[in-house]
């Protein structure tokens, strides 16, 4: 499959924030994004997730035979954890694993929990981690149902160092099964990205 | 159908371990009608003819009362963006909170309903009336409310705007609700019509209230 951007435009708040953006990605490929703070990078990836409206351009999908919104096969993973701190680890995944339509639940939350080792916290409750570890957790989502396009902001910030190794193998894993990876950072990721778009050009 | 049951248990469970909800609502309840009748005096036959009343305004004062907590909490912590990237459709999500709130809030005040009006002297005889109307009643109330939280989902302390936005819908279901709950010598035959119309305003609301709510949170997250 590959996503295709075609001349995006985005607006926020009257004000223009990169327009005429355009690029392809195919299976297995990644995509960088880099740039200054408020060059759109976060904007890109929600107007890619169909969480706004592009104020020009369109985003499509080619290879696919079902009529899935793009933003339906991804995994966004943003800023906010998604978490409900009266829930445990596990629950918190369980819930995310069913509302994604896991078909088998139980083996997605073992892979969830393997991801960042989280195994030994699956019954601590979700309003007692660290950052760090709630960061995990949310980044766990990735692997409880399979879904091609990952959308990453910043999915390294708050991370530890072995934490970081285990998100670039899972990106990297994610990658070479054919999946497609488009991720923003300020730090590096220790992952080979295909191609990178550097947003403070548009702007 | 896995997906929208899945959503309700997360709700009833987060209700049940914040409090907040249930405990909240009957909290309140529980408090207006036993300071009720301390506040008029003890006239019997003046409580006994204002009891469907009290009970109703005071039901409807503890649906808003949580009404502007449906989807903020999912808002604050990003879930309501994962909930439109999900396979099911936003109007789906919308019932399924209303539904949540519904058993959390309204239900459990109809079911305590006719005991608390005890207090209030009311009438035994308006007991399984009082049931009914409220159950139906309530469920037209937390479907509506979804649309109040929906409009104000982005701004912190909507409260006020909600109770302004949904107070003149809830009015219909108190007129009706009210009057189903009158007694046979006040209104002689009116509960049955009664209790139909209410059960029409809770099925127009089931089918426009999702899809109002779920147009609303779509506008919101753009």
């Amino acid at each position: 499959m590959r996503l295709i951007a075609d001349k995006i435009d985005c607006e926020r708040g009257g004000r223009r924030v990169f327009s005429d953006l355009s690029f392809t990605l195919g299976s297995g490929e990644g995509l960088l994004l880099t740039g200054a703070n408020g060059s759109g990078k976060t904007s890109l990836l929600r107007l890619i997730a169909g969480l706004g409206d592009p104020a020009g351009g369109t985003f499509s999908i080619d290879g696919m035979d079902d009529d899935l919104a793009i933003g339906q096969r991804s995994h966004y993973v943003a800023h906010r954890n998604a978490l409900k701190t009266a829930l445990s680890v596990e629950e918190n995944l369980a819930f995310w694993a069913k509302f994604m339509g896991a078909s088998d639940v139980a083996a997605g939350i073992e892979r969830g929990l393997g991801l960042f080792n989280l195994d030994h916290l699956a019954s601590y409750s979700a309003g007692l981690l660290s950052q760090g570890q709630a960061r995990r957790l949310a980044l766990s989502r990735l692997e409880l149902v399979a879904r091609p396009i990952w959308l990453l902001d910043e999915p390294s910030v708050g991370l530890d160092e072995a934490s970081c190794k285990q998100l670039a193998a899972a990106m990297n894993s994610h990658m070479d099964k054919g999946g497609l990876l488009i991720a923003t950072t300020h730090t590096g990721l220790g992952v080979s990205f295909t191609k990178t778009i550097d947003m403070s050009e548009g702007a | 159908m896995k997906i929208f049951l899945a959503l309700i248990a997360r709700d009833l469970t987060l209700a049940i371990r914040q409090g907040g909800g249930v405990g909240m609502a009957l909290g309140f309840f529980l408090a207006v009608m036993v300071l009720l009748p301390l506040g008029i005096g003890p006239d019997l036959k003046l409580l006994q003819r204002i009891a469907p009343g009290a009970l109703w305004i005071t039901l409807l004062l503890s649906v808003l009362l949580s009404a502007d907590r449906i989807f903020q909490p999912d808002d604050d912590d990003g879930s309501l963006e994962l909930f439109s990237l999900g396979l099911m459709p936003m109007e789906l999500v919308a019932l399924a909170k209303a539904i949540a709130h519904w058993i959390t809030t309204g239900l459990p005040l109809a079911i305590a309903a006719p005991a608390l009006g005890v207090l209030l002297n009311l009438d035994s005889s308006l007991f399984l009336p009082l049931l009914a109307a409220m159950g139906l009643g309530s469920m037209a109330l937390s479907l509506l409310a979804t649309i109040g939280a929906a409009v104000t989902v982005g701004l912190k302390r909507g409260g006020l705007i909600v109770s302004l936005l949904i107070l003149p819908l809830y009015v219909p279901v108190l007129i009706f609700g009210v009057a189903a709950t009158a007694g046979q010598n006040a209104m002689p035959g009116v509960f049955g019509s009664s209790l139909l119309i209410l059960l029409a305003i809770a099925l127009a609301c089931l089918v426009l209230a999702p899809a109002a709510s779920a147009a609303l949170l779509r506008a919101h997250m753009k």
